[in-house]
Parts: C-alpha cells; structure tokens; sequence
C-alpha cells in the first residue's frame, strides 16, 4: 500500500497541480480533475465511477480526455450502449409490465403449487418465500422450499417458468456492470437499490423487483431525490418489503362479524370496517375480537398483520432513507409519519397490481411530524407532505451526501467534503447529479489518500474481474451463483440496510478464499458460459488494471506461474486486486 | 477484533520460527490446557415447527379437543404413544432417541415460549427471532455475531463461529468474522493438482499485503485451511457408534461435531433444520412430522453421543420461528400461531425439567383465541445460554432493548426465580 501511495502521490497530485483548480469549499462549481491525467489518475476514475478499466479503456478516455469522460457519464441518457443492449436482447422478461410477469410466471407456479398441495403438507406460501433460482437459493436462509423430488410435472414447469424472471433480472445487472458504457450509471443504480434496498425473499416483493430496478429506481439515479424518495413511496416492491401495504387506520370491532364470511366476503368486509373505523390510538385494534377465526382465513392471509397501523415504513424512512439513524426524530415522529402513510397500498396485489391510495383505510385525522402541523383531511397529501419535509430536511443531505463520499471516495470520507455535498444538494434541491459531480470532481476524490482506499464489494470484484480479463459471459448465471458463494447475493440482502459499504464487512476469512477460488474458476474457464479471452494477458492485468501498483510477492508468483491462467488467477485473486 | 489482530501481529513471530505451523494451533492447545472452551450449537427449525406435537401436552383436555386427527396419544405401552417427560408433557414418540438425554438430566425444555410481535409472516418472525430484536427491521446485525463482539476473544480463530450452510445465517451475520462453510471437506483453495503451489502463491501475496485488513485476514485464512487440512474431514468417523441421519441436517451436525473435535477454536456455531410448515396432512404419531422430528432427534442425538465428554461444555439450543394453532384445520394440519417449544440440551444444563408458565390451552387462555400464549420470551433463553452457558455477564449489548427480568434457572449455578 505504501508503495502504491508513494507512486501516486507525485503522480496524482502532480497532475493535480497543473490543472490549478483551487480546493475551498466556495469554488463549488470548481473541478480538481487534472488536465493531463497519469495512467493511475485515470485508472482511478475508471474503478470508481465504474467498474474497473478494461483493455482499452485508459487510452479511449485519453481520447475522449478525462473531464469530458467524467461529464459523459454523468450524462449517460446521450451514450449509446449498443453491444450491452444486445447482450440484454434475448432476455424478454426485463420488458415486461409486473402485470404480465404476474400472469405468466408467478401465478402459474402458485397455482400449480396450490393444486399439488390439496395432496401434500406442505405450505405453499413457504415454497413461494424461496424460489429455486441460481444464486437465490438459501437467500433467504432457511425456509427450505419443497425440492424437486416432491414435484408434480406441473408443479415443475411452472415453478421453472417463475425462476426466469429472478434469474434474468439478476444476469442483466452483472452484465451490465460488466459491459455497459453507462458505467456511472450502474454504479448509481447499485447504490440507490441498495439505499433504498428491498429484499427478494420476502414474499410478493420478488415479483416486483424487475419493475422496481426498472422503473422506479433506474430513471432517477441522476434526479432530484424527492422524486425518486416519492416514487419510492408508491413502489409495490417496497409497499411489500417494509409493509406499508397493510398498513390502515385502525378499526373497531368489524372483525367479529366477519368470523361467518368467507374469503373474499372477508376482505370486502375489512374495508368496510376501515370506513368505520379510524378512531386513532387504538395499539392494536381488531385483535381481541378476532376469536379462533384466523383459522379459518384463507392461508395466505393468515401471514398478514391483524389490520391496523404499521409503522415499519415510516421509521425506515426516515432512519435508513432519508434523515439517519441520528437525524434527529423521535419514535413519536415515527407513529405520526406512519399514520400519514396509511392507505398507502397496492390494488390486486397477488396479481402485480400497482399503488392505490385507498381513502377507507388512511387515517385522517390531524398529526404532527418533527413539528409540522397536517391539517385533518389530507388523504393522500399526508404522506406527500411528510416526503416534502423530509426531502428538504438538512439532515438528509448530511446522509445522502456521506453514503454518496463513502461510496466514491473512501469508507470514512473527509468532512468537508461531506459538508460541501451536502450543501450542493441543499442548494439545489437534492439533485443527485450535482451532487455526485460535487464529489468526484473534488480534490478529495483525487487525493492520494483516496486512491486504492476502498476495497471492493464481491460485486464490485466480479465486474472488475470480467472486465479486467475481457472475459465474454454468454451465461452470467455462474456469475451470479459466485456472487452468492461471496456472500453478496443479487437482491439478497435480508435487511432494509442494505449491504455495507466498507471494508470490514466483505473482508473475512471465508470470503477471501472465495475470491481466490473464483479468479480461479474465471481464468481456468470453469465457470460455463463465461469464456476467458484469448487476449487475456497477465501483463495487461498488471500494467493495466493496476495501474502497476503490485508488490514484489506478486509479482514473483506471478512469474512463477506454470500456464497463463494460472497467472492470471494470481492476479485476480491477489491482495491488490481486491482493492479499487 | 482489534485484539485478535493484535495478536495476529504478535502470531508473525511465532510463524517465523516455526515455519508454516499454524498460527492459532498454538493457541487451541493453550485453550485446552486452560478452561475448556465453551461451546454453543443453536439449531433452528425454519418454518414453524408444531411445538404442541412435539412437546405433547397431554395432561390437557383441551388439547385432545382441539386436534381429534392429530393428537398425540397419552403415553402408554403402545409405540406410537407421548414419551412421557414429567406426567403432564410428554415427547413425541419419534422423539425417543432424546429420551436418554432427558433421563440424565442433561435436556431441558421451554414451553410456551416465543416473540411477543405478532408477526404471523415466517420471514418477519424469523429475521426477528435471529437478530433477537423483535419489532425492529433495520438491526443490522444477528445476536450471535453480537456475542462475538461483546465477549472479546483474545484467542479467537477463524472457526470462532461457524454456520455449516451455503450462507451466512442472519443470525451471525454482522461485523465480526463468522464463517459459513458448506461442506468442511470443501474449505480452502481449490486448484485441482496445483492446489499446493496456487496455495502457497497466494499466500505470499498476501504476507505481502503490509499493513492492511486484508494482510491479517489473508493470514488467518490460509491458517484455517491448514487447520482444516490437519483436521482432514474427509476421513471422519464418529466416535461411541454414533449414526448420524443421512439427510442435510445429519450431515450439518457431524461436521459440526468434526469441528468440535478438531479443536480449532469454535465456540458458537448454527445448523438449520428446514421443511417444518405443515398445513395439511401434517399427520400424527406418524407422517409428515414424525418423520421431521425423526430426522431431528436421531441428528441430535447422534452429535450428542459422538460428542461423549465433549458435551460437558456444549449446549444444543433449538428454536423455531413461531408456533401452530392450538387446533388442527381443515386439511389435517395446523397454521401459523404463537408460542413454541425450545429444547436446551447439554453439559451445566439443569435438565429433566419442562420450563415456563403454562397457560393452558382452553380458549380463554389461548392467544387470540387460538394460539398457544406466550409466557417466556424467547429473548430470555437466548440471554440464560448467553450468561450461563457461555459465561458472558453483560449482554446487554447482545440483546438490545430486553430487560431480562425473567429467570428461568436454566443452568447449574444460575438462579431460579
């Protein structure tokens, strides 16, 4: 490491200083991008608005110059991206409406399971919690669904027919990882899933996922935040995963007389009761009525909550979202935010429906939240106040801004850096471009002290590793299996965190043998559909994908080596590698 | 963490002079001269096991009432009737194998025992249950990785904790190291006849790696391999004739019990046990559950027999997400409910005992109406085995947010209430 930093210091810093640019928080508009960047200088920006150089890259960004290759990205709706699209091309599930995903390959599969279950006991919302898709399987550890053995040939098919989606989805965003030219784009599309990250183990989430990458997240990565934290809102994919779909005012005692009715008498029932109800503070109303009667539910709705007040949504909102953890709210702002957000639901969702404000169930009485008065009677306008307020809130540009340097620039990145994001996106009412702009223009983003900081992400490590080897993956699901065994499953992680962003939480020991193993299998060409090229070269890996930043050691291995992919397995799999 | 890294730094000397001996043997065998090292197994039953037919009530009318297809009959001469515990409980009779454990007081059991949240969604229960904080989503961690950190290990290797799964289980996920292993025969690099060399290359990468997290991992990783090679998994035989069931879960437990033996430093580690939501035709003395509980009984009596002294410092401890409905449905099966059983198995344990208030199974005294209530929370055992078993005296950062008045007197040396 000291070397490498010895190295950069005269390199980066040097270039630096020819560009003259000024470091005070006032210049905001100001870029410390050097005007004749060092090979490591533009090594740098390609690991870190990207993922990784691939042969060839140092020297088209040379071409393009590397403050317009930097613009370029943060404008990615010019670039053309050609031979991504037609690696994306056979996978027809990306383009479908949640609707069409719903009918065609998720219900099918419920149906066939519901039907073989008349004849076995086995649950089927448990097999629906753990499809059996490559890299997915175990994601949500545990809940070990019925296996291939105990299928009925429908069963099967149908159960196949609802792996493509899971598994499309999953092959295009390692594919577009590796081979898009948009690479700031997927870099952003990762961070802004993860931060407002959902699981795809847990229940009908899953058959969201696609629309929810797709349609909510991907076209406002560049945005204003309150656009995507409002389009967040109403994502069934969220309405799902932190339940807010459920969530309504409370009720009365509607349920005793619904213990004679059946299911879908039930449910219509329940709304009812919602118009009724709406008496507030009730803790959790409708519970002691509801006799032995959840028996008799259908089994699907036995999983629900008993009606009433979900608060997940809310405190998540604003503790992982938009304010912190210390953003400075209180659990009463957490009650009064979740009553603002109910009837914040999904229409027909076991068929992909999509959000409905439902007025019978929202709670319509007055609440204040972190000091702000909502008149009685707002409806929808409730939660659309609450997103205003916490848009515009200074400590959601203090967070955003320190997830956005972390992940840019280094796991515990300079504080004024921080401030001066932070009060871009204040200034301009938190567009995520300027604030991303602000930060990888900044002379901390090009500091010595930066460069080769971070450590990779698994995903960040296989990208890389695709791309360093020009590895061509007509078949990205042992990619995505890899991902799994690396302990960061596509769509898996579990909590609304999301995975981490630092250091410590991807170097362990199990982990690390896991990449070695890999850069094993990817350079031997053990992993089928991914085929190492015949242009994959040691020396390009070194001089190329770092920057020549290799010790000794590995070096010396690497001369060692007795075939080519051994030595390239060296270097993939080497310490210097698995930094970025 | 930073100890353990401290004293990785110290190791390097030692590495020197002995070559390529593994830092951390050095280390185990200073362990066993010592006190023993404790050691938890927690196993968990992924999909709500029926803790009312596993642990039998049969003292309660109310229970026959409720299931006229499922109950288990009262113990008596026939196989197929509860083992009995205690004259008011008795086991299900799939789970005789335990019955020698029961009988020399080495297995306790907590009834009506389970999370006050009122989830009903298996992955909410058991995301709650495994990060220990009921209620709440963004914990960001597991309680057993919390235990790695509030009882720092000065000795720690890399098999401190262990999950003998593809993937690291929620409960153990979180900043401190914890390993998942699938298959322990498996563990380290895999090159085919290069291994030796491609192993030996890395590992002087990563020697080289100064100064940095990944130069100390990269260590202790290629330590562990080493370790797992002495160990040799491949030519394992269980020791007192034990049989392990041929099923994932046997599997889980003899690799487990091999990892106990090899001492190589584990101290808590997880199995699962899966397939236990049984809707319709769950069947009684036999099918469906009896055959799971089969497999679970035979697997845990298998390790704690191939364990034999061993398990005077090993505690098994199994949990299940929720329990099932007091009475059978309409497809001769049970949904999802409330309260559950654990069973607390081990060297220290104070067994022989049904633990926890009962609260009857009529329907005023059911939960809702329907489920069996809860009177322990589940967050009160996990703290006991924390405590008593493991020896930690703080846990409050383990288990944030609980109070622990409850005492249930688990553990030789503990109090009762």
């Amino acid at each position: 490491m000291d070397m490498f930093r010895r190295y950069s210091r005269a390199l980066i810093v040097g270039a630096l200083v020819c560009a003259g640019v000024g470091t005070t928080g006032a210049q905001k508009r100001s870029s410390a991008v050097p005007s004749s960047p060092s090979d490591k200088a533009v090594i740098h920006v390609l690991n870190r608005i990207g993922f990784g150089p691939a042969q060839g890259d140092v020297e088209r960004v040379r071409r393009i110059g590397l403050a317009a290759y930097m613009e370029q990205q943060l404008q990615p709706d010019r670039l053309p991206d050609e031979k991504l699209e037609a690696r994306l091309a056979g996978f027809g599930t990306l383009k479908l409406s949640t609707q069409d995903i719903a009918r065609n390959y998720y219900l099918p599969a419920q149906m066939a399971r519901r039907q073989a279950q008349r004849t076995k006991g086995n649950d089927p919302a448990m097999t629906t919690d753990t499809p059996a898709v490559p890299g997915m399987t175990g994601m949500a550890p545990g809940r070990p669904g019925v296996e291939g053995k105990d299928r009925t040939p429908e069963e099967r098919k149908a159960a196949q027919a609802e792996r493509v989606v899971l598994a499309e989805l999953m092959q295009q965003k390692v594919l577009r990882a590796a081979y898009s030219d948009k690479q700031l784009q997927e870099v952003m599309v990762d961070f802004w899933f993860n931060h407002f990250n959902v699981f795809a183990g847990k229940g009908q989430t899953r058959i969201y996922l696609t629309e929810y990458e797709r349609d909510t997240i991907r076209p406002r990565v560049f945005g204003k935040f309150r656009d995507l934290l409002g389009a967040v809102a109403e994502a069934p994919a969220m309405l799902f995963y932190l339940d807010n779909w459920q969530s309504s005012a409370p009720e009365g005692t509607a349920m005793t007389q619904m213990n004679q009715q059946d299911g879908r008498r039930q449910q219509r029932m329940q709304r009812r009761g919602a118009m009724r109800g709406g008496g507030a503070g009730a803790g959790r109303p409708g519970m002691a009525g509801r006799g032995g009667t959840m028996a008799d539910l259908p089994q699907a709705r036995q999983n629900r909550r008993p009606r009433g007040v979900n608060e997940n949504y809310a405190r998540e909102l604003m503790e992982l979202h938009t304010l912190g953890v210390d953003g400075g709210y209180t659990q009463k702002d957490v009650q009064e935010i979740a009553r603002a957000f109910t009837g914040w639901t999904l229409s027909q969702p076991r068929q992909g429906g999509s959000f409905r404000f439902e007025p019978r169930m929202h709670d319509n009485g007055e609440k204040t939240v972190l000091g702000m008065h909502l008149k009685k009677g707002g409806g929808k306008k409730d939660g659309e106040h609450v997103l205003d307020l916490l848009a515009k809130h200074p400590s959601t540009a203090t967070f955003v801004a320190t997830k956005l340097a972390r992940r840019f620039v280094s796991d515990n990145p300079p504080r004024a850096l921080v401030e001066r994001a932070a009060s871009r996106f204040r200034e301009t009412d938190g567009d995520i471009r300027e604030v991303v702009r602000t930060i990888i223009t900044s002379p901390e983003f090009f500091d010595t002290a930066a460069y080769r900081a971070k450590v990779k992400s698994p995903f960040e490590f296989v990208a890389s590793a695709i791309r360093a080897t020009g590895a061509d993956a007509v078949n990205a699901l042992p990619l995505v299996q890899q991902l799994r065994e690396l302990g960061m499953p596509l769509y898996g992680a579990q909590p609304p965190t999301g995975y981490a962003d630092r250091a410590d939480a991807w170097v362990n020991t199990g982990a690390l043998l896991n990449r070695m193993n890999f850069a094993l299998a990817l350079s031997s060409g053990k992993l089928r559909g991914v085929t190492p090229t015949a242009a994959m070269s040691q020396q390009w890996i070194a001089s190329g994908a770092l920057a020549g930043d290799v010790s000794e050691p590995t070096r010396a291995t690497v001369a060692k080596a007795t075939e080519p992919a051994q030595a390239v397995a060296l270097l993939l799999g080497s310490p210097e590698f698995q930094r970025k | 963490m930073i100890s353990r890294r401290i004293f990785l730094k110290d190791g390097a000397l030692a590495l020197v002079s002995l070559g390529f001996a593994p830092t951390f043997l050095a280390r185990t065998v200073e362990g066993a001269q010592g006190t023993r090292q404790k050691i938890l197994i927690t196993i968990f039953q992924r999909g709500a096991v029926d803790g009312l037919n596993m642990f039998v009530p049969f003292g309660e009318a109310d229970y026959y009432a409720a299931r006229p297809s499922l109950a288990i009959a009262k113990p008596g001469a026939d196989a197929n009737t509860a083992v009995d515990l205690d004259g008011f409980f008795g086991m299900h009779p799939r789970m005789r194998p335990l019955k020698a454990l029961w009988d020399s007081g080495s297995m306790a059991v907590v009834h009506a025992c389970g999370s006050h949240e009122d989830t009903r969604s298996h992955f909410d229960a058991q995301d709650y249950m495994e990060s220990a904080t009921p209620g709440v989503k963004s914990t960001p961690d597991g309680w057993m990785n919390r235990y790695l950190h509030a009882k720092e290990h000065q000795k720690a290797t890399p098999f401190r904790a262990v999950a003998l799964a593809q993937q690291l289980p929620r409960a153990l996920q979180g900043t401190a190291p914890a390993l998942a292993i699938g298959q322990i025969s498996q563990f380290g690099i895999r090159a085919g006849q290069s291994t030796d060399m491609v192993q030996s290359s890395f590992e002087a990468e990563y020697a080289a790696a100064a100064g940095s997290v990944l130069h100390s991992t990269g260590r202790e990783a290629f330590d562990a391999v080493r370790m797992m090679k002495q160990a040799d998994p491949a030519q394992y035989a269980p020791s007192n004739g034990a049989e392990y069931p041929r099923s994932p879960f046997g599997e889980a437990l003899k690799q487990i019990a091999q990892l106990v033996k090899a001492d190589v430093g584990l101290e808590v580690a997880f199995a699962e046990s899966g397939n236990w939501d049984h809707h319709a035709n769950e069947g009684s003395a036999t099918g469906i559950l009896a055959n799971r509980l089969d497999d679970l009984a035979r697997g845990i009596a298998a390790l704690t027999r191939d364990l034999g002294d061993r398990m005077a410092d090993v505690v098994v401890m199994t949990m299940s997400e929720f329990g099932r409905a007091v009475a059978e449905n309409g497809t001769r099966g049970t949904d999802h409910g409330h309260g559950n059983a654990m069973m607390i198995i081990g060297g220290g344990v104070r067994g022989d005992k049904v633990y926890g208030k009962w609260p009857g199974l009529s329907r005023e005294q059911r939960h809702d109406g329907r489920d069996l209530a809860i009177t322990t929370d589940f967050r009160a055992v996990f703290n006991e085995v924390v405590r008593g078993h493991l020896g930690l005296t703080d846990t409050a950062r383990v288990f944030p947010g609980f109070t622990g008045a409850q005492r249930l007197g688990l553990f030789k040396g503990t109090a009762t209430i």
